[in-house]
């Protein structure tokens, strides 16, 4: 019991990323994302790490890749507007497969927009908001307690695979306080990115290794090599040998979406029992929640897929799990960014509850949904 | 190249340089500086923007990081945030630097970071075949101000020195010896040094503005700049067409941004609130 406390989502994400050994944080203020900032200026001095505030989102993202090159674990924490200006960075660290964290608490947009409201409009932004190909992995957490514990989860994944990581809360996240019951202390999983086992001389950064995930020396250790945006080969250098430049390309992507079943996550309820299947994630998927329990309390089959991992899109499972229902219901805080994948991914139209208004979908317009579709 | 400063690039030559460019002369002049200095390569980092000049990093045996286009002072700051101990050489061009990435610039050189930057400005961009920089001079010729620029320019040291650089300096590729000397000294520099390279491109700029020989723009630039002392000493009429070289400012008492931090750790570890 000593442990619990009231917490808002933001500082959930702060001590998250403490615990997973963020040593550098680089930020810019923005709402609904500051509080972010201003728990790691408070705490990092405190624990030895380091903070600071730069001059705008480009040059926060740019730091944090540097300080994530040299071996460190660095993120950042941004909204719409300052997730736009980093995305041709974000593509460096893709494409020099450097792992680090870019937390988005989604505002209302476009531009900007509502900037104290919420709002999932990123979503195709963290997909495809820089340009070129590359798979990237987001998470998108549903409360408080699930913040700390994605946040963590990001740094793994982000050094497993050697890869940016976006965290996608909603401002309603963001901003919620909720129970917290986390003992700081508690043991939790840290994955370090490989470290090369061959001699210097021998040494590819991006090599094409078995599990696509080439070793990332740290820096000062005899392993010198050269980073560069440009297409590369092994080595690093720039390259513009077709076939090299191919075989590049589509690792980036394999790395990632080639191995989706070892990290994607999502929280399902009678997925295999229903005939009208909520897809939701973020603060929606508790709205989608309450619905399906009212619907089913009435005798209506309903069930819920939240994915934890936004994306990549897992495809067998999503194709799976709407097999057979009578309809998908995807409830968004935007025109139906989600549900339009989820349509690509299934082959057949899904149902949309959306809202752009900067309110929160209602639990009786899923509810009324349902009902519609069902008449 | 000479064997005690060949041990600082990897063997990956040819480079991409045009022949007559002088983006090469400043590679040599810094590589002499490295090796006088004496630096372990492992513990040395090397960070370039985009452009002709920014190429350099491919070349260098060192940690090297060629970004993207005005940033690579970011992610300098990342790594010294990251690695205080490790050496930090950043090399950037006028477009990179002064243009696109000037706001990093001016913020850089107020933060006061410790790291050695050094700006190799050929008046022109370079590498997307060229248009004209902040640093083209006023009515000069590019393939986007074809009637002579109507823009005004640039002066990256006084740009420096306003945002507060601790440590500015020129120098250019005709005083290659006196170049390598800036950079020795600026690396000596406990903070943000920034050391101007006037350098040449006789493809993009000399073509266009009546010195398409290589030779025609090393003997302008010899004319052109001036050691400080001298350059001080002349009239305002004989000033028009000169810049001074040398250090054109250092301040040795400023805050350098890491110590800082390490103190604001053992203050607020200290149990201070
Ligand atoms: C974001 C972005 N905008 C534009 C470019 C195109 N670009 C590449 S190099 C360059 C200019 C480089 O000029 P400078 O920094 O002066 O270096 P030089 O080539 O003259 O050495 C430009 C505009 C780019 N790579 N990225
Ligand atoms: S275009 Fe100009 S700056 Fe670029 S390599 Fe050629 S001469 Fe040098």
């Amino acid at each position: 019991m000593a442990n619990v406390r009231l917490v808002q989502g933001n500082e959930a994400c702060a001590l998250g990323a403490l615990k997973a050994g963020a040593y550098n944080f680089f930020g810019y203020p923005i709402t609904p994302s500051t509080e972010i900032a201003e728990h790691m200026a408070e705490m990092m001095p405190k624990c030895g790490a380091r903070f600071v505030q730069m001059e705008d989102e480009i040059a926060s993202i740019g730091a944090v890749i540097g300080a994530a090159a040299t071996g460190r674990k660095a993120f950042t924490a941004t909204s719409g507007p300052g997730f736009s200006l980093m995305q041709e960075a974000i593509g460096f660290a893709a494409i020099d497969e450097v792992p680090c964290v870019v937390v988005d608490v989604q505002r209302m947009g476009p531009c900007t927009g509502l900037p104290t409201l919420s709002a999932q409009g990123d979503i195709q932004q963290a997909r495809f908001g820089s340009h070129g190909d590359h798979a990237i992995i987001a998470l998108a957490p549903s409360s408080v307690m699930e913040t700390y514990y994605m946040t963590i989860q990001c740094f793994n994944l982000a050094e497993k695979y050697r890869t940016p990581v976006i965290l996608l809360l909603d401002e309603e996240i963001g901003h919620l306080r909720e129970r917290f019951d986390v003992d700081p202390d508690e043991e939790v999983e840290i994955i370090n990115r490989k470290q090369p086992t061959c001699a210097p001389e021998d040494y590819l950064p991006y090599e094409n290794t078995e599990d696509d995930v080439p070793a990332m020396a740290y820096w000062g250790k005899g392993y010198r090599y050269h980073m560069t945006g440009l297409t590369h080969n092994q080595k690093g250098y720039y390259s513009s040998v077709l076939p090299e430049v191919d075989a590049f390309n589509r690792r980036l992507t394999r790395k990632i979406e080639g191995h989706i079943d070892e990290f994607w996550e999502s929280e399902d309820f009678f997925v295999d029992d229903c005939d009208y299947l909520f897809i939701a994630y973020g603060s929606v998927a508790r709205t989608a929640q309450e619905a399906m329990e009212e619907l089913r309390a009435e005798g209506i089959k309903v069930g819920l897929l939240r994915p934890k991992t936004i994306w990549p899109i897992n495809e067998a499972k999503i194709k799976k799990a709407c097999e057979g229902k009578k309809a998908v219901i995807v409830p968004e805080l935007n025109l139906g960014q989600y549900a339009r994948e989820i349509e690509r991914v299934i082959g057949k139209p899904v149902e949309k509850v959306t809202r752009v208004d900067s309110e929160l979908v209602l639990v009786e317009e899923c509810v009324d949904k349902v009902k519609e579709v069902l008449k | 190249m000479k064997p005690e400063y060949e041990k600082y690039f990897r063997n990956n030559l040819p480079h991409i340089w045009c022949a007559g460019c002088g983006h090469g002369i400043v590679m040599s002049a810094w590589a002499r500086a490295v090796n006088q200095l004496g630096l372990d390569k492992d513990q040395c980092v090397a960070i370039s923007g985009i452009g002709c000049s920014s190429r350099i990093t491919g070349y260098i045996d060192m940690h090297t990081m060629n970004t993207t286009h005005g940033r690579a002072l970011t992610f300098a700051t990342g790594v010294k945030m990251a690695r205080p101990d490790l050496n930090v050489f950043v090399f950037s061009g006028d477009g990179d630097g002064t243009a696109i990435g000037g706001n990093h610039f001016i913020h850089a050189c107020r933060r006061n970071i410790d790291m050695t930057v050094v700006l190799m400005n050929n008046n022109i961009y370079g590498m997307t075949g060229g248009q004209f920089s902040p640093m083209t001079p006023f009515g000069k010729k590019a393939t986007t101000c074809p009637y002579g620029s109507i823009d005004r320019s640039f002066d990256m040291a006084e740009l420096a020195k306003g945002a507060g650089a601790t440590f500015v300096a020129r120098s250019d590729i005709f005083h290659a010896k006196h170049l390598t000397d800036m950079i020795v000294a600026g690396f000596n520099h406990k903070g943000f040094s920034i050391i101007e390279a006037v350098s040449s491109c006789p493809i993009s700029y000399g073509r266009r503005n009546g010195t398409p020989d290589p030779r025609d723009m090393m003997d302008n630039i010899k004319e052109m700049c001036v050691m400080k002392a001298a350059y001080d000493k002349l009239s305002d009429e004989e000033k028009a067409n000169k810049i001074p070289i040398g250090i054109l400012q250092q301040i040795d008492d400023a805050p350098e941004y890491t110590s800082e931090y390490e103190k604001l750790v053992e203050r607020v570890q200290g149990g201070a609130k």
